[in-house]
């Protein structure tokens, strides 16, 4: 379902089905739905093949990286010396991404299910739902469903009578943008600062508490029972393109498009096809000019390239840009591309956690040389020095909020210069009103 | 009433140990307690909030685990996380107030001084932005009275501030009164939106 909108027939749903059906948030509403017989059929396999089943599906990450899920699951250590964990990331806060936010609302036993299946195939017997502080509908949603699923048995010290033990506890973050990163997601669990941990040690070795730890995205998780009840190839079938990139995705679309909302394909769907067709297209008497197509953190595309991209991880490689969240940010004309690029700086300097030195003076840095431009003071030699900058933030720190800084500058500087240079050499007479 | 506050306050600065570097942040926190008529806050980890607080433990593997939730339980009893609930969490969480101060000011969301009643968040990032946020911005400011961003209305009752990405890029504008997430709103709805609280 295009969430807020009707669904599209051209959308695959199955995550998304049961969006704006107020029923499947309850456990009866669930159960009527087919919930929690995936949950029953895994715990009746073995860890291994719930492992494999996932493998076979070729699930990636969803939360950015695209790490195959079923494979970090295989690095939790099968010998068990000490308590394992799972965190599920619900922390969604790449601008231009609500996916995650949609699943909790609506299909919040969805999740559980998945989380629970997760916990038992890597001998988790505790689960952190970390969901980002300003997420109080979701966080409502999410504890009363919660509590369902405990009055019914599903979770607690005899998950679904199954002699398995499965509890599942929401932790509220509480405003900060790293806590997203996983590192810095278990050290807000430990009631730390949320400053990402440098790997090695990797969370399967050393994670949340000291425990091996696995952390995946909510859209990773929720996409599991899926896969268990309908098998790791049939998921694996779903994709129009690649074979390194299956399932469907959800994508969130945003920015000044005509029908923003969420919408549900399988990988491999051309962006042409989504915006235009699906998303509606542009505004009234506008055109596009740029798409940021995997949340802010990734390069820019102009609207020719956009126009040419296919929806999976390798498409958007190809173009020089990444998959990330499938945060899709639209911009047309109207859109001052210098003064909108410094707001994404602005956006990643606010949230820098500041332990890295070309992170917390790069980022500051970034900002004011963009204002400054803007601002009709901008220097000749000022965009060379973004550029120079930038390539010193990217690959020198200890998490990529650095580089996911650089990324939109850089990409903006190369494929929109005209736009940055008049701003320069005009004094004041060409500052932005 | 005003005077007997500003000597509490003073009282309590002195009292968390604040070195010559935490002396501003005392007076700010004083005047802005003078403000908005806060006297002495009632302790949060009584019979009831000890029993919460309890149950929030057990559910982890080491008591640093109920920072969050705890500083978090101070903030829904006060409004905001004083020098003296801060003392408080880290008395039951075997922690020092140095270090939850260290984690407290890390989190956006935790108020280090009283706001307003309403705590207005407008999310003003990239996608909310290129849809007219800076204008439902500054319709609040003028709504509320408020004036400027962080400011708090003469009334007592509104404080606004710009969030960053507040997650919800397809319902712009997004806007967080106090616990309420509000989709949509535009310049043109805030006026309505600002009387519904008032």
């Amino acid at each position: 379902m295009g969430f807020p909108h009707p669904p599209h027939p051209r959308e695959t749903q199955v995550l998304s089905r049961w969006f704006g059906d107020a029923e499947a948030r309850t456990y009866a509403g669930w159960i009527k739905r087919g919930g929690y017989a995936a949950l029953e059929q895994a715990l009746g396999m073995t860890r291994e093949q719930v492992i494999e089943e996932v493998k076979t599906s070729g699930l990636r990450g969803r939360g950015g990286a695209g790490f195959p899920a079923g494979v970090k699951w295989s690095f939790m250590p099968r010998q068990k010396t000490k308590a394992h964990y799972l965190c599920c990331n619900a922390d969604e806060s790449e601008p231009g991404t609500f996916k995650d936010r949609e699943i909790m609302r609506w299909t919040p036993h969805q999740l559980l299910e998945g989380c629970a299946i997760a916990a038992y195939a890597i001998q988790a017997e505790q689960v952190f739902l970390y969901i980002r502080g300003e997420f109080t509908e979701p966080l409502r949603i999410m504890q009363a469903a919660l509590d369902e699923a405990y009055a019914r048995g599903v979770l607690g010290a005899n998950a679904m009578g199954k002699g398995v033990r499965i509890d599942i506890t929401i932790h509220r973050g509480a405003g900060a943008y790293i806590c997203g990163e996983e590192t810095a997601l278990m050290n807000s669990i430990e009631g730390k600062r949320g400053n990402p941990r440098i790997r090695p040690p990797f969370p399967a070795a050393v994670g949340v508490f000291g425990c091996p730890t696995t952390i995946n995205n909510v859209e990773t998780l929720s996409s599991v029972p899926h896969i268990i009840a309908r098998g790791g190839a049939w998921y694996k079938g779903l994709s129009l393109s690649s074979p390194k990139s299956t399932g469907t995705k959800l994508f969130s679309i945003c920015g000044t498009v005509a029908r923003p909302g969420n919408y549900e394909v399988t990988m491999g769907f051309p962006l042409k096809e989504l915006l235009l067709d699906l998303a509606g297209g542009m505004r009234p008497g506008r055109t596009l000019k740029a798409v940021i197509p995997g949340g802010s953190s990734v390069p820019i595309l102009t609207a020719e390239e956009a126009m040419d991209t296919l929806l999976d991880y390798e498409g958007c490689v190809a173009k020089g840009t990444m998959l990330g969240s499938g945060g899709m940010i639209v911009l047309d004309d109207s859109v001052d591309m210098v003064y909108q690029v410094m707001r994404l700086a602005r956006f990643y300097a606010h949230e820098s956690c500041a332990q890295c030195t070309q992170c917390r003076e790069g980022t500051a840095w970034t900002v004011k040389i963009l204002q400054r431009i803007l601002g009709g003071e901008g220097r000749p030699a000022d965009l060379d020095v973004l550029l120079d900058l930038s390539e010193q933030m990217t690959g020198r720190t200890i998490c990529v909020l650095s580089d996911s800084c650089a990324a939109p500058v850089v990409s903006a500087i190369r494929k929109f210069r005209p736009e940055f240079e008049r701003y320069l050499g005009h004094g004041k007479a060409a500052a932005r009103a | 009433m005003s005077a007997a506050d500003g000597a509490g306050t003073g009282g309590a600065g002195g009292a968390g140990g604040s070195g010559a570097g935490a002396r501003t942040g005392a007076a700010a926190t004083a005047r802005a307690r003078a403000e908005h008529g806060v006297a002495v806050l009632p302790a949060v980890f009584g019979d009831e909030g000890r029993r919460k607080l309890d149950a929030i433990l057990a559910r982890y593997p080491a008591k640093s685990g109920a920072l969050l939730p705890a500083l978090w339980m101070v903030q829904e009893a006060h409004g905001w996380v004083s020098p003296e609930g801060m003392a408080e969490v880290a008395a039951v969480l075997g922690l020092t107030p140095a270090y939850v101060k260290g984690v407290v000011t890390f989190y956006t969301m935790y108020h280090q001084h009283p706001v307003g009643k309403y705590f207005v968040q407008v999310c003003t990032t990239t996608p909310c932005n290129v849809c007219g946020a800076e204008d439902v911005v500054a319709a609040f400011l003028k709504a509320t009275g408020a004036g400027a961003l962080g400011a708090t209305s003469p009334d007592g009752l509104w404080t606004v501030v710009e969030s960053e990405c507040l997650g919800a890029c397809g319902f712009a504008t997004p806007v967080m009164i106090n616990d309420d997430f509000i989709e949509g709103v535009t310049a043109e709805s805030v006026p309505a939106l600002v009387a519904r609280y008032r």
